[in-house]
Formats: structure tokens, C-alpha cells, sequence
């Protein structure tokens, strides 16, 4: 537990199993941004059969709801949202071909099942430590849905963006491993 | 009677929008200190340390130090012998609200309406606020920023008087329980009972103002709150939720008396950046 390894997107399924749940990932490529309002509009898309804004083989999606850039900078403070809000829509994005989501928080069993499935993982970004995050963001730019605002659609570029795994292809979940080892009964 | 034009509200609400969401606490940092020191876990170690990190760094590049700046909640202590003069006094908070998340680059979080349009309003007003009339002639503002994602692990139950103090212990204990990683640990819980429905939910959201170093007043609460506090701390969900020993900053609670058939206890949680800012107009 507890290696430290990089990665690069596109991400593919043989990349993926190497993980265990507790290791920490330095991620670099591109991620896209998507939360509550953007789920949404992503799954009415593959519902009705039409093509994403971005192409979601290999990809992966950051939930976050990124602060305001300064001028001069890439992006504001962008630390992870909540992810159980986007259970009801990360399956049918991993249908597609999601690879990772970022986000915090553990998720609900079709998203675990899901992963399994689909040889997907789920990245814990540390949340509320969103100036440290931003560091890793080099570029932004919103792609889709910009009447959204915070929650619109942007691809950014990111070196060494840090996260720990806390679902991996084989199953194990991080928040329920992690928490019986610290758990004491009373 | 004195007078305070409205106009010298707007500049101290901006400010202190600001400086909420660009500046740690010392009572935060201290108590992430406290309990970095004693956590066994070392993920979660590096976890709170990336936190202490955070802090610094937001101070550094002028930014919040999360994305999530809040609803702004703005509790108003009103002197009954000043009158506001020159405008609206709720227009003035809500003009104070809108520069302050425009000048300092802080995200606008505010939808309407709460479910079909769910619109942003692009300014981040309304704020709520809440004024209580106080004897005295001035004016405490303090505005505590309240970020979503520990908000919605708040709960309110209607208890009854023989669920006793066992049965508030376990209540607060389960609701953090069935949080887990999502309200960012490690929390602060505060706690409100008794009054009514609305009012225990209030005081739990006004419970999380006392300084995370001060103790309950109270040495039989204080021992309540400490009890919790040592049990949250055991359920090993940690910063993050990805297990530890840190799970809580802190417990505080307030309370009110109430009415003979009611025990209504409230648990509002906040997230580790735990912020408010106040200031007083003389």
C-alpha cells in the first residue's frame, strides 16, 4: 500500500489494474470538469444516442466546481466536490468509456460494480485543500455549457495533480478498508 | 440612539467574505496540529498536513482556500439603540455579498429556484441572515461562509424526553457515522437543542462560532461534548474518510429550554476549513 505512482491519460484498462486501493497517483494529461448539472446533460446526450463534448474513451472526469481565476492564472481554487451526487450517472459514463473519476467522498454500490466492470477507479482528491490542487492545473478552458458557469464543462491540463485510489478494478473500496482499520468499538 | 448609515455595512460584509475564505483560523490550525500529531494513520497525516499546507498557500496566492465559498450566512447582533439609516439594511448585506465574491475571485453558489430552474443568481446573494436585537448601541456582524457538501449532512430529529442524554450522544454520533468522507473531515459538529423545530437548527449552526479552543461554559455539557467528541474519533473514518483517528475537530452545542413533550435536537456539521470572520460598527 501506499506506493507512489504516475500516470498519463488516455488511461486503459491494463494501466487501471495495476492499483490498489491507498496508493497515491500523480496524474498528468488532460481531465475534464463535471458535476451535478453537467451529469445530467451528459447521460440525456448518451441517452438520445449522440456524441459527448469530449470524447469519453480512455477519460477522465474531475468533479469539481472550480473558484474564479485570477487574471494571469490557469484557474481558481478547484478542489473536489461531493461524489455520491453523481452516482445515478457515473455507470452509464463508464459504459462509454470513463476510465477515472476524481472526486471525494465513497460511492454507492452500482458505481462500485460498475468499476469492476468496466476496469475503472475512483481517485480521492483531498478536499478543502484547493489552492494546493490548483497548482497542478496548467491550462483550463471551458468546452461546453458555459450558461452553467462554476459548473460548466472544462478541459484542463494538469502535471502531478494528486490523488489516492480509493476504488480500484478489483473491488476494494478505500473508505470501508480504511475505516475498519482505524475503527474502535464502542 | 446612535445612527449607522447603511452605506458603512457594505465595505465590512466584502471584506469579510474575503478574508473568511482566504484565512485560516489559528483555532483550526491549532487544533489540526493538535490532532495531526496523534493520528496514527500515515495517509491521513499527510492529508492533514496537506491541509496545514493549503492554509498557507491560500494566505500566500490570495485565494480561498476552497472552492466551495459558501453560502453566505451572516449573523447580525443589532444594538436596539442604534438606527439604520440611509437604505435598506438586508440590501446592504446582500450589496456587501455581491462585491465581496466578485472582488475576491470566489465562486458564486447560489441557485433559484432550489428545484425546477435551479438558476444561478451569479452573485451569490441571497445571503442569509439572521438578526437578533441586542441591548447597547452597536453592530456585530460575522459572516460564516457554509460550503454544500457538509451542509447536506445535517440533520434535525424530534426526540423524545426519555431518548435522554444517551440518546443525543448517539444521535450526533450516527449522523457523523452515516456522513462518513462526505463532509470533508475532520469536522466541527455543532449541536442545537432544544428550543423548537427551527430554532434547535439554528443554534447547532450558531453552536460552531464558539472558538474551537474554548470550552463549553458549562462543566456538565463540556463533559458531553468531550464524550462525543472521543467516540467520533473512534468510528476511524479520519480526514478524508479515508480512515484515522481524526474524524472531529471539535463538538460544541447550545441549548434552550423547551417544550414539555419536545426534545428537538439539530446537528450541523462543517467542514475542516470551518470559516467565519466577524467585526463590530461603533
Amino acid at each position: 500500500m501506499a506506493k507512489e505512482i504516475k500516470l498519463q491519460t488516455p488511461l486503459t484498462s491494463e494501466m487501471l489494474e495495476k492499483l490498489n486501493v491507498g496508493d497515491k497517483v500523480l496524474l498528468s494529461g488532460t481531465i475534464y470538469t463535471a458535476r451535478d448539472a453537467a451529469h445530467k446533460r451528459l447521460v440525456e446526450l448518451l441517452k438520445a444516442g449522440k456524441e459527448l463534448p469530449f470524447d469519453p474513451v480512455g477519460a477522465v472526469i474531475y468533479y469539481v466546481g472550480p473558484a474564479p481565476a485570477r487574471p494571469g492564472k490557469a484557474i481558481g481554487s478547484a478542489g473536489p466536490t461531493t461524489s455520491y451526487r453523481m452516482d445515478p450517472y457515473a455507470p452509464v459514463l463508464m459504459d462509454a468509456g470513463l476510465k477515472a473519476m476524481i472526486g471525494k467522498g465513497p460511492r454507492g454500490q452500482a458505481v462500485l460494480d460498475s468499476m469492476v466492470k468496466n476496469k475503472a477507479v475512483y481517485l480521492a482528491a483531498v478536499g478543502g485543500a484547493a489552492v494546493v490542487t490548483a497548482q497542478s492545473v496548467k491550462a483550463a478552458k471551458i468546452i461546453a455549457y458555459d450558461d452553467l458557469g462554476a459548473e460548466a464543462i472544462r478541459e484542463l491540463k494538469v502535471v502531478d495533480f494528486p490523488v489516492f485510489v480509493a476504488n480500484d478494478t478489483k473491488g476494494n473500496d478505500i473508505f470501508k478498508l480504511g475505516v475498519e482499520k482505524y475503527r474502535i468499538d464502542n | 440612539m446612535k445612527e449607522i448609515n447603511v452605506a458603512q455595512i457594505i465595505p465590512v460584509i466584502r471584506n469579510l467574505c474575503i478574508d473568511a475564505n482566504y484565512y485560516a483560523s489559528p483555532d483550526v490550525v491549532e487544533k489540526i496540529k493538535f490532532f495531526m500529531e496523534k493520528e496514527e494513520s500515515p495517509t491521513a497525516r499527510d492529508i492533514l498536513a496537506l491541509m496545514l499546507e493549503n492554509h498557507k498557500m491560500a494566505d500566500k496566492e490570495q485565494m480561498p482556500m476552497c472552492q466551495d465559498t459558501g453560502v453566505a450566512v451572516v449573523f447580525v447582533e443589532l444594538g436596539q439603540d442604534v438606527h439604520l439609516v440611509g437604505g435598506d439594511f438586508n440590501e446592504a448585506i446582500n450589496e456587501g455579498v455581491r462585491q465581496g465574491y466578485q472582488d475576491g475571485y470566489l465562486r458564486k453558489s447560489m441557485v433559484d429556484d432550489p428545484v425546477i430552474e435551479r438558476k444561478n443568481t451569479k452573485d451569490n446573494t441571497p445571503a442569509l441572515i439572521y438578526t437578533e436585537i441586542v441591548s447597547g448601541d452597536s453592530l456585530k456582524i460575522t459572516v460564516a461562509p457554509k460550503g454544500g457538501g457538509a451542509e447536506n449532512m445535517s440533520e434535525v430529529r424530534m426526540m423524545k424526553a426519555a431518548d435522554g442524554i444517551e440518546g443525543v450522544k448517539d444521535f450526533v454520533i450516527d449522523r457523523i457515522k452515516r456522513s462518513g468522507g462526505n463532509p470533508c473531515p475532520p469536522v466541527v459538529v455543532g449541536v442545537g437543542i432544544g428550543g423548537s423545530f427551527e430554532q434547535c437548527a439554528l443554534l447547532a449552526k450558531k453552536a460552531l462560532l464558539r472558538p474551537l479552543t474554548e470550552k463549553n461554559a458549562d462543566p456538565k455539557w463540556a463533559a458531553v461534548e468531550d464524550e462525543i467528541l472521543e467516540r467520533i474519533n473512534m468510528l476511524g473514518i479520519g480526514p478524508q474518510g479515508l480512515g484515522g483517528r481524526t474524524t472531529a475537530l471539535a463538538v460544541q452545542i447550545l441549548y434552550r429550554p423547551c417544550h414539555i413533550a419536545s426534545m428537538p435536537v439539530a446537528v450541523n456539521v462543517n467542514c475542516h476549513v470551518h470559516r467565519h470572520k466577524s467585526a463590530v460598527i461603533e
